[in-house]
């Protein structure tokens, strides 16, 4: 079987191999981590019939540049404004292409966008902790994070011409100005003046970004019962509230208890897209109830489906 | 208000709240109402993610949706409930020793004890792993006795190695990564709850009881080469 060796001439950081995911262990202080936006993971990988939870590379906004020592590959690139330099070759993402030895992908970030995902016909060589290769950023079990000067490579590359070209930027991948939550679990624990706020201010994400979580400035949502709460279980999306009154949105490697009132939940079918938003950009949240909140997870599958299902008839 | 109360969590999971602060009762609650739903989830069930007073359902919205799980979850909690089955005991090794603490002589003097005094306060707790929480392999045993149970530091401190055993307040941990904390750092063991055993990856199952037991430098070395092989 030929294999493809890449050198990591620059890794910005936060750039990890990340893959569906470990869900169905919270109970043991492990979060799901997995892709920070899993639509475009799954689109990358479909564009190359892999499984759509295969591992691949997670790019931030630090960029990637790599050198392809030995073997050829083909990759797909999917997720964000990003755009990247392929020999004489320039252009945005979201394209499928083959890379041989002696060649560099350099791939940077464009107007939108955290999160980039390079995908390989092939299998991606990497560790996996507990049936998942998807990094836990905190500890760094897992795939790992790439580092520059390091190498990685990729088993059973294959090179295929018929999957090479331009993919179209789904309609639902750009970040939205305004993303829906359902209040709760702890909304009793704040003033009516708290929770208008969180409904008609805008919020700003700030640089205070990793997978674990992004805080927000925005109006202070002091909460009234002090913050006595026993620590319990929080979710991908959870809005917390820290004692100052400052809310932070949990991600991908969020802790998995906690003992800070959440005034509100992120409907998980949008954190795929709040996790493109970026820092320094104004988002704004709407309440939405529970039955509409699955309505909207049902139709937002459905999309995905589609989104997903037209790639095969590329 | 009546108990346990329903609370939603956007489109896919309830938080079942069986107590506004730690009870015993709460907590046994909790883990009958896991065991339950693990002996008989229903469609769509994820995971359940037992805490102290609050087990989290967490479920697939495209299957089901907070009604059905709700009306699933009442059945579970009136059902003739298996009486809840002793957790398994397990032994952990600490060194108190030398560089395996950093924070015994402040404990000691917070608390008007001598440090040996510290010691045998620890090893006499009666310790039960509650839940994990914060990061993979926190195992939270609740059980410090109130003599040398002390509020956090005002800072945390960084770096604190792997393996350190740190208590706060009621509550005792056995840190499973290098990271920074603000408990007291009061010995060391070469136990490991993250095993790296695939077929047993935790340690510890919620309910289980933990009893700690001195080691030497030496032995605790080891017992440290021994866990690496």
């Amino acid at each position: 079987m030929s294999e493809a060796v890449f050198r990591i001439v620059a890794a910005g950081p936060h750039v990890s191999v990340q893959d569906g995911g470990r869900p169905g262990l919270m109970r043991y202080g492990v979060p799901a981590s997995g892709a920070m936006d899993r639509l475009a993971l799954r689109f990358a990988n479909r564009a190359l019939g892999n499984p759509e939870g295969a591992a691949a590379i997670e790019i931030s906004i630090g960029g990637l540049l790599v050198e392809c020592l030995a073997g050829a590959v083909t990759l797909a690139l999917a997720g964000g404004g990003f755009h990247f330099r392929h020999g004489a070759a320039a252009g945005p993402i979201w394209v499928v292409r083959t890379i041989r030895a002696g060649e560099t992908l350099d791939v940077r970030p464009g107007y939108w966008g955290n999160w980039c995902y390079l995908a390989v016909a092939g299998q991606l060589v990497a560790p996996v902790w507990l049936g998942s290769r998807s990094t836990h950023a905190p500890s760094g079990l897992g795939g790992g994070l790439l580092a520059t000067a390091g190498e990685f490579t990729v088993a059973d590359a294959e090179v295929r011409p018929d999957r090479e070209g331009d993919l179209v930027l789904p309609f639902n991948a750009r970040p939205s100005l305004v993303y829906p939550v359902v209040m709760g679990p702890q909304e009793r624990c704040f003033p009516p003046s708290a929770l208008a706020a969180l409904l008609s201010s805008p919020f700003v994400l700030t640089d205070s970004y990793d997978r674990m979580g992004v805080r927000l400035a925005g109006p202070t949502l002091t909460p009234v019962d002090a913050l006595a709460i026993p620590s319990e279980a929080v979710v991908r999306g959870s809005i917390q509230v820290g004692g100052d009154g400052a809310a932070t949105v949990l991600l991908a490697d969020h802790q998995t208890t906690g003992g800070y009132p959440k005034i509100a939940t992120l409907v998980a079918s949008a954190v795929d897209s709040f996790a493109q938003v970026r820092p320094r950009a104004p988002v704004r949240f709407r309440a939405i109830d529970t039955a509409a909140a699955v309505r909207l997870a049902r139709r937002q599958a459905a999309v995905e489906r589609g989104v997903l299902a037209a790639l095969d008839r590329r | 208000m009546s108990v346990p109360r329903f609370r939603v969590v956007a489109e896919h999971a309830l938080l079942i709240d069986f107590a506004d602060a730690l009870s015993e009762t709460a907590h046994a609650a909790v883990l009958r109402l896991d065991r339950a739903l693990a002996a008989a989830p229903p469609p769509g069930f994820i995971e359940a993610v037992p805490a102290y007073v609050s087990l989290l359902v967490d479920f697939d919205p495209l299957m089901t949706d907070h009604a059905t799980i709700a009306a699933a979850v009442r059945r579970a909690l009136v059902q003739d409930a298996a009486p809840l089955v002793a957790g398994q005991r397990r032994e952990v090794p600490v060194c108190y020793d030398g560089d395996c603490q950093r924070d015994l002589a402040e404990v000691a003097e917070r608390t008007g004890l001598t440090p040996e005094a510290v010691i045998a306060a620890h090893l006499a707790g009666d310790y039960k792993v509650f839940l994990y929480g914060f990061a993979p392999g926190y195992a939270y045993l609740a059980g410090v006795p109130a003599a040398i149970a002390l509020p956090r530091k005002p800072a945390p401190v960084r770096a604190v190695p792997a393996g350190s055993v740190i208590i706060a307040g009621p509550q005792c941990l056995i840190t499973t990564l290098t990271m920074p904390t603000g408990w007291w750092i009061i010995g060391r063991t070469p136990t490991r709850v993250l095993t790296g055993r695939p077929e047993r990856p935790f340690l510890f199952d919620v309910g289980d009881s933990v009893v700690f037991r001195r080691v030497d430098r030496p032995t605790f070395e080891r017992l440290t080469r021994e866990a690496r092989t």
